[in-house]
């Protein structure tokens, strides 16, 4: 069936974005990110009105739900393009995700979450504690994308501003209960109140959007107790 | 446009293009040995192929009271590769394997456990438990913990990160590497980056064909530009098609070898009865045969009909805290629940054996260029052991970061190289259906000679590669490993226990054989 992509372009991050309609025949049950190689793949890549069109530029790694790359909004809710499906009714609706700067098209720059995680000092200094009974928490914060869908909709994060949201609370659980060494701990802890814990406005939007379904405000909770009761 | 070099710097400066799993190990070891190491990536770590990997990583940990030992690892590996591999490089990966995943687990990694030890599973090819798992996302779970580790070294600025660059083209003097220039994928100029030694960690060539299990960011257009420059390959007719994937969504899927591992069965209908072929055909090892063969058998069988994965009847247990991710691709992909119903499978193409031609200390052809991982790879000879890609990463990046401390020193005076032509995408449509056609689970003389005929007069490097991989397909007369030739059925030692290598003469393509390296104990 005739499947319409309405897509938010933009060519640059000075330039005035757009809306551009493609025609994609496929089926509902095809992902988005299948679509958009298709489009792509195109030779001559026309628009649904015949124009010619420039390749829709966005971010693809896997394309099976394990990288992140194609984070975007799809009928506005942040997920990734290859877990996303066009569903039976006959449009779908992709826009970049809106908290990061733009780069082209689809793609934006999340480079800050990565920044982020480095300021906070989430590494282990020591060698990794061992508690058997932790293994499926810590396997759940190693295994978050850093996709950037849990900060889209967060109301307290902003790429230029100070709180560090969902994703860098995930990931600070497992270093926060597997670091040895008491001083990194505490500075981790330090780190972890000041640009999370003092920020989070437990909106809890975040619990429900992760698109590798990891407990997100679990393991927020589990943080906060570490960070700043020192309860692991 | 000549390049002078700057001062040299105390510090030995490395690069590393890719920042997968070799080249995390190959800057993390870089890094502690008091270098400093660029990393070059077009997406973040989180993003790379490495984070795919499922089923595990092998070690001889021998904790399961089966008498294993590293020589057992090195012969089963050596097996499976069927002769091809360098076996004293292969040893010593083997030798250091369990220490490699005693320390992934000290730096966090979360291997299941049995008891208070790493647990360990049956893989392909080996008759012992050998393969330690982190339920089946092991390669998420090794990376998000090299990750950490590298993150503080990029904090206290041992490593530095260009992420969202892409490798463009090496800076040569004479016959040295002494850097490389890269661009910004984000628009910027090109960047030329002057540097004791390159690492090539950049991945398989999977965007040569059309529908493979891999990332689609895996391009191979930084192999094709080594290609152009003349750099030798070896071994590129082996190519490793998975037993069982499924195509969804205009990509190919992978379910992992962990399911065969744990328990799970492939059969086929024959006269309306379930028939396990690779059980019957195969008693001792069953459904984990090395990957090349059990491949070769499903192909065989979809000839009548389809063939299934029985995964129905394991326990609940062991699909929840080992299975996880089989049954999550399953069910987002093929809306099918594995613990219900039996997956419908055939193989995919999944990994290079083949790649950059580099000896036992990961030196490549071209002095100061060094290459890891499955860019290169010489370990696994003609055919790879599920368990062993994320050993040779982790194991072959620290070593090629060693080799390259120890002995690389940037020329005096470099220059880029004058600039390829393009790759069209026209010409990398035509690629990729020559690709499929005529490098599949079984190949022949004609349909391979027709391909080139195709490639022929394609501009670019890209084509030139694919160019390379159809001759050296075509130079070996007989089928070994992943290499299998319905006009050649046989293997033939006489002629072919030997190692491809080829490399680009301007357009000419040139492939001849070299003998294996010295096989003891094999």
């Amino acid at each position: 069936m005739n499947i319409v992509i309405r897509v938010k372009r933009q060519r640059s991050p000075e330039s005035a974005p757009f809306w551009q309609d493609f025609n994609y025949d496929g089926s509902p049950s095809d992902s988005v990110a299948a679509a958009l190689r298709e489009l792509d793949a195109r030779t001559s890549l026309t628009d649904a009105k015949g124009a010619p069109a420039e390749p829709i530029a966005w971010d693809c790694g896997c394309c099976a739900g394990r990288c992140g790359a194609c984070a975007m909004l799809v009928n506005g809710r942040p997920t990734l393009a290859c877990k996303a499906f066009l569903g039976k009714s006959g449009s779908v609706v992709l826009e970049p995700l809106s908290k990061f700067p733009l780069v082209r098209d689809l793609v934006v720059d999340r480079g800050v979450i990565f920044e982020t995680l480095k300021k906070m000092h989430l590494w282990l200094s020591e060698r990794a504690r061992e508690d058997e009974r932790l293994h499926d928490l810590r396997y759940q914060s190693a295994a978050c994308l850093m996709c950037g869908c849990c900060l889209e909709v967060c109301p307290n994060f902003s790429a230029g501003g100070s709180f560090a949201g969902a994703a860098a609370a995930a990931a600070a659980y497992r270093l926060l209960s597997q670091e040895g060494d008491a001083a990194h701990r505490a500075d981790e802890g330090k780190a972890y109140q000041r640009i999370f814990y003092s920020g989070c406005g437990t909106s809890l939007a975040c619990e429900q959007i992760c698109p590798a379904g990891i407990p997100v405000t679990e393991l927020i909770s589990r943080s906060n107790a570490a960070a700043v009761w020192r309860r692991l | 446009m000549a390049v002078t070099a700057v001062a040299k710097m105390a510090k030995k400066r490395i690069l590393i293009i890719g920042a997968g799993l070799a080249g995390l190990a190959a800057a993390l070891e870089t890094a502690q040995n008091g270098g400093e190491a660029v990393l070059v990536s077009t997406q973040p770590s989180e993003r790379a192929q490495s984070n795919m990997a499922e089923g595990g990583i092998n070690a001889a940990l021998n904790t399961k009271g089966e008498d294993d030992s590293p020589a057992q690892h090195a012969q089963d590996t050596f097996r499976a590769g069927c002769g091809l591999a360098d076996y004293g490089a292969l040893s010593a990966m083997t030798e250091a394997a369990p220490g490699i995943v005693r320390r992934l687990y000290a730096m966090g990694a979360q291997f299941n456990m049995a008891g208070s030890d790493i647990d360990l599973r049956s893989f392909g090819g080996q008759k012992k438990k050998r393969t330690a798992f982190a339920q089946s996302s092991t390669g998420k779970q090794v990376m998000t913990a090299l990750i950490d580790a590298a993150r503080r070294c990029e904090a206290e600025g041992s490593i530095t990160r260009l992420a969202h660059h892409e490798f463009v083209t090496l800076l040569l003097g004479g016959d040295a590497c002494g850097g490389a220039a890269v661009r910004e994928r984000f628009g910027g100029p090109l960047v030329t980056i002057p540097s004791d030694a390159v690492i090539m960690a950049c991945g398989g060539p999977h965007g040569l064909f059309p529908d493979s299990t891999g990332s689609l960011a895996n391009t191979g257009e930084a192999a094709a530009e080594l290609f152009r420059l003349g750099l030798p390959f070896a071994d590129l007719e082996f190519i490793q098609y998975h037993p069982t994937t499924f195509s969804a969504s205009g990509k190919r899927h992978l379910v992992s070898e962990a399911a065969r591992g744990e328990g799970g069965r492939l059969f086929c209908l024959r006269e309306g009865q379930k028939w396990y072929f690779m059980e019957e055909k195969y008693p001792e090892l069953g459904n984990l045969m090395p990957r090349d063969i059990t491949a070769r058998e499903i192909f065989a069988a979809l000839r009548e009909g389809p063939v299934f994965l029985d995964l129905t009847e394991l326990p609940a247990a062991v699909m929840e805290r080992k299975l996880r991710g089989v049954v999550d691709t399953c069910l987002t992909y093929m809306r099918l629940d594995p613990r219900c119903e039996p997956i419908p499978v055939e193989p995919g193409l999944h990994y290079f054996m083949g790649g950059i031609r580099a000896d036992s200390a990961h030196c490549t052809g071209i002095t100061n260029l060094y290459a890891a991982g499955e860019c290169c790879s010489f370990y696994h000879g003609a055919n790879r052991l599920g368990g062993n890609s994320l050993l040779g990463a982790l194991y072959g990046g620290a070593l090629a970061a060693r080799t390259a401390l120890a002995e690389a020193e940037r020329p005096a005076n470099t220059a880029l190289p004058a600039p390829a032509e393009p790759t069209s995408p026209a010409a990398l449509q035509t690629v990729r259906t020559v690709t499929r056609a005529c490098l599949g689970v079984v190949r022949d003389r004609t349909t391979m000679e027709n391909g080139l005929d195709r490639l022929d007069g394609l501009a670019g490097s890209v084509p030139l590669l694919a160019r390379a991989m159809l001759k050296s397909a075509l130079a070996r007369e007989e089928s070994r490993g992943a290499h299998y030739r319905s006009d050649f059925p046989d293997r033939d030692d006489a002629r072919f226990r030997a190692n491809s290598a080829v490399y680009a003469d301007g357009t000419e393509i040139r492939v001849t054989f070299e003998p294996v390296k010295e096989a003891q104990n094999a």
